[in-house]
């Protein structure tokens, strides 16, 4: 099992008031409500509980971006992967991830995703997603290609990574006459490439068909074993047996000394989820392109108001029974964890424990009684369930090196 | 009077392109929006009274198959352009609405001597002087075409409570707009450099209440085209033959048949 330890990094300090008569926070409400100071705090202490979790035992820390909203500060995840690529020794930092799709130049992300691997020492896992819509907009990055220029970017990088330079690239979207960098990963072939994702079908078979393990963000059980099942079939089409060391999930858990805290503190997932403020309008979540074709008419009815999000999470008493939010003091944590890795089975978990207004010193009291109650409980929970991760289990990179991991694990 | 409408399709660079046509005479070419065409108009119906009027489908809008391809409307310009020619027409005028405008006036910059008239309402194409084309990937599907008429009653009886198919079809209209005028957003940089060499007499016109292009983009088409003249139509919103149809049908019949 490889725990991991997330926070979305969310700029709470402004005017929740102003982000209500707003009505969405995401992309359009103004950043003169940002406020620079209260930023400079959060990102110290932020900075201070990752390190702080890789003191307790966490196994990997997950970072992401998103931008022009306060629901995340970081507009580079690759910031802070560099900062802990100095900062930590031991945790593997997990990029989940960099939207392809925005790097106009996808040769300088693989640069540096090459120096974080190598500052690190080798400890870098390399996510890649689409991003979400507000960020294609927030970017200026066209929504329609998106897809096209993920799979491309990718195909890049890989090649980039894998094969000695220079070479050329005459893509569709990407031109790169000379392609030669000299950083490059010490991982090799190259470093581990995992896929997040929510609801896209799409993304799940790629994943599956490129031997990628797959992080299911946040999902609810039932959605989450459907993923699973998806990713399996498509994994075992090109000769991959799917399992726990191919499935991850992210899924909000906070701990706290007492479960009337806990639950005060659970509360605060529900600002992500815009119960406080609101998020984005739907057709900037979701521009015109962006989507699968065949949700296009279920899409354009709910982005009128006329039927109910697929996004749709009930009320935070419901979530808590539900599993999708899990919260209480450590043994009533541990009991519920046990119930999800029972139900789901992933061979990688993601804490998303601290959000919105929880503040500096719960979140390192949350922290704290993960490492020392938690995390060893958990792991001695997976192993009586079997649930390795791609590390422990020795898997290929990717569908590309599987032979030659065979070959390697025979020799 | 009832107005005969034949529909067919023509392969235009490997894609099978719709057009719907109706009337005789003079050939007018109407060139659509970036929210698509309803399937009829009265303001149709009014230009097929006096003139032979073809309304093609853009690659990927309407019943016009997609050209994975397509990268902007300069292309769209080419294959209306092929259009014609394969329907062995030589001397159309051009009717373009809005994004379709902007289609018009690029086909009209690379053949100069081609078109009878040009007629351009409410143009997309220039980056406005004063103010800014409305980004409609910021508004809902409802919103930006309700944002096209000055008159709620107008927008109304041609789309009445907005079905779902039309909602999907605009979510369709969308992608394309965005797959051919993305970046930058809904005009060229190089097209107002290439107007001057138009010799066909352009008629602009824009409605006095458009929200969605600034009137300050047609002042830039007066000026540049050098045989334009510029109307400004009362009580009228972007989507002017839609909004105003008589006033903008009679404007563009007295225009086209001088």
């Amino acid at each position: 099992m490889h725990l991991m330890y997330f926070t979305e990094q969310p700029m709470s300090a402004y005017d929740a008031k102003a982000g209500l008569d707003y009505g969405a926070t995401a992309l359009m409400f103004p950043n003169s409500n940002f406020n620079s100071n209260e930023g400079s705090r959060l990102y110290n202490e932020y900075l201070e509980q990752y390190i702080y979790a890789e003191e307790v035992g966490i196994d990997g820390i997950m970072l992401n971006e998103h931008h022009n909203a306060p629901f995340c500060m970081q507009a580079r995840a690759n910031m802070f992967a560099a900062m802990l690529a100095a900062a930590t020794k031991r945790v593997k930092i997990v990029m989940l991830g960099n939207p392809l799709p925005l790097w106009e130049n996808p040769v300088q992300l693989s640069e540096e995703l090459a120096m974080i691997d190598m500052v690190s020492k080798g400890r870098l896992v390399s996510g890649f997603v689409r991003g979400g819509g507000q960020e294609q907009l927030a970017n200026g990055v066209n929504p329609a290609f998106n897809r096209e220029r993920f799979q491309e970017a990718h195909d890049l990088i890989i090649k980039t990574w894998t094969q000695p330079g220079p070479f050329r690239w005459e893509g569709t979207h990407y031109q790169q006459r000379v392609v030669n960098p000299w950083a490059v990963p010490m991982q090799k072939p190259h470093p581990r490439i995992w896929i997040p994702g929510v609801i896209s079908k799409e993304t799940i078979v790629w994943a599956a068909q490129n031997g990628y393990p797959y992080i299911a963000l946040n999902t609810p059980v039932e959605r989450t074993r459907q993923i699973w099942d998806m990713y399996d079939k498509a994994a075992a089409e090109v000769g991959i047996k799917g399992g726990p060391e191919y499935h991850g999930l992210l899924k909000q858990i906070h701990v706290a000394e007492t479960e009337e805290k806990a639950l005060e503190n659970a509360r605060q997932f529900m600002w992500m989820q815009g119960e406080f403020t609101g998020l984005a309008h739907p057709v900037w979540s979701t521009p015109a392109g962006y989507g699968s074709p065949e949700n296009r008419r279920a899409f354009a009815e709910f982005s009128t108001g006329r039927s109910t999000s697929p996004r749709y999470r009930p009320a935070i008493e419901q979530q808590l029974k539900d599993l999708m939010v899990i919260a209480g003091t450590p043994k009533q944590v541990i009991a519920k964890i046990k119930l999800l890795l029972e139900e789901t089975r992933p061979g990688i978990l993601s804490f998303w424990a601290n959000d919105g207004n929880v503040t500096h010193q719960d979140s390192m009291t949350c922290i704290r009684l993960l490492g020392q109650e938690v995390f060893p409980a958990v792991r001695e929970i997976a192993k009586e369930l079997g649930l390795q991760s791609p590390f422990e289990a020795n898997t290929p990179v990717s569908v590309r090196y599987m032979n030659k991991n065979q070959q390697l694990a025979a020799e | 009077m009832t107005v005969a409408w034949t529909e067919a399709t023509k392969d235009i660079a490997g894609t099978k392109m719709f057009f719907k046509r109706a009337g005789s005479g003079p050939t007018v070419l109407v060139l659509h929006r970036d929210i698509g065409t309803p399937d009829s108009l009265a303001f149709y119906d009014a230009l097929a009274e006096k003139f032979d009027v073809i309304v093609s489908h853009h690659p990927g809008w309407g019943k016009s198959e997609r050209a994975e391809w397509m990268r902007h409307p300069r292309d769209i310009a080419a294959m209306n352009a092929w259009l014609l020619t394969g329907l062995g027409v030589s001397d159309a005028s051009l009717v373009g609405l809005g994004f379709g405008g902007w289609i018009a006036a690029e086909m009209a910059s690379l053949a100069p001597t081609q078109y009878r008239r040009l007629v351009l309402v409410g143009s997309m194409g220039i980056n406005p002087p004063d103010g800014y084309i409305t980004d409609q990937a910021l508004l809902s599907y409802l919103d930006y075409p309700r944002m096209g008429f000055h008159n709620e009653a107008a927008f109304t009886a041609i789309y009445g409570d907005v079905s779902i198919d039309q909602l999907e079809a605009w979510d369709l209209c969308r992608e394309m707009s965005f797959r051919t005028a993305w970046k930058p957003y809904m005009y060229s940089q190089t097209l107002p450099h290439l107007l001057g060499g138009v010799q066909s007499p352009a008629l602009i016109i824009h409605g006095d209440d458009d929200r969605i292009v600034p009137i300050s983009a047609s002042h830039v088409y007066a000026k540049a085209l050098r045989n334009a003249t510029m109307t400004v139509v009362a009580e009228c919103g972007h989507c002017a033959e839609m909004d105003q149809p008589a006033a903008v049908a009679k404007l563009i019949t007295q225009f086209v048949a001088s």
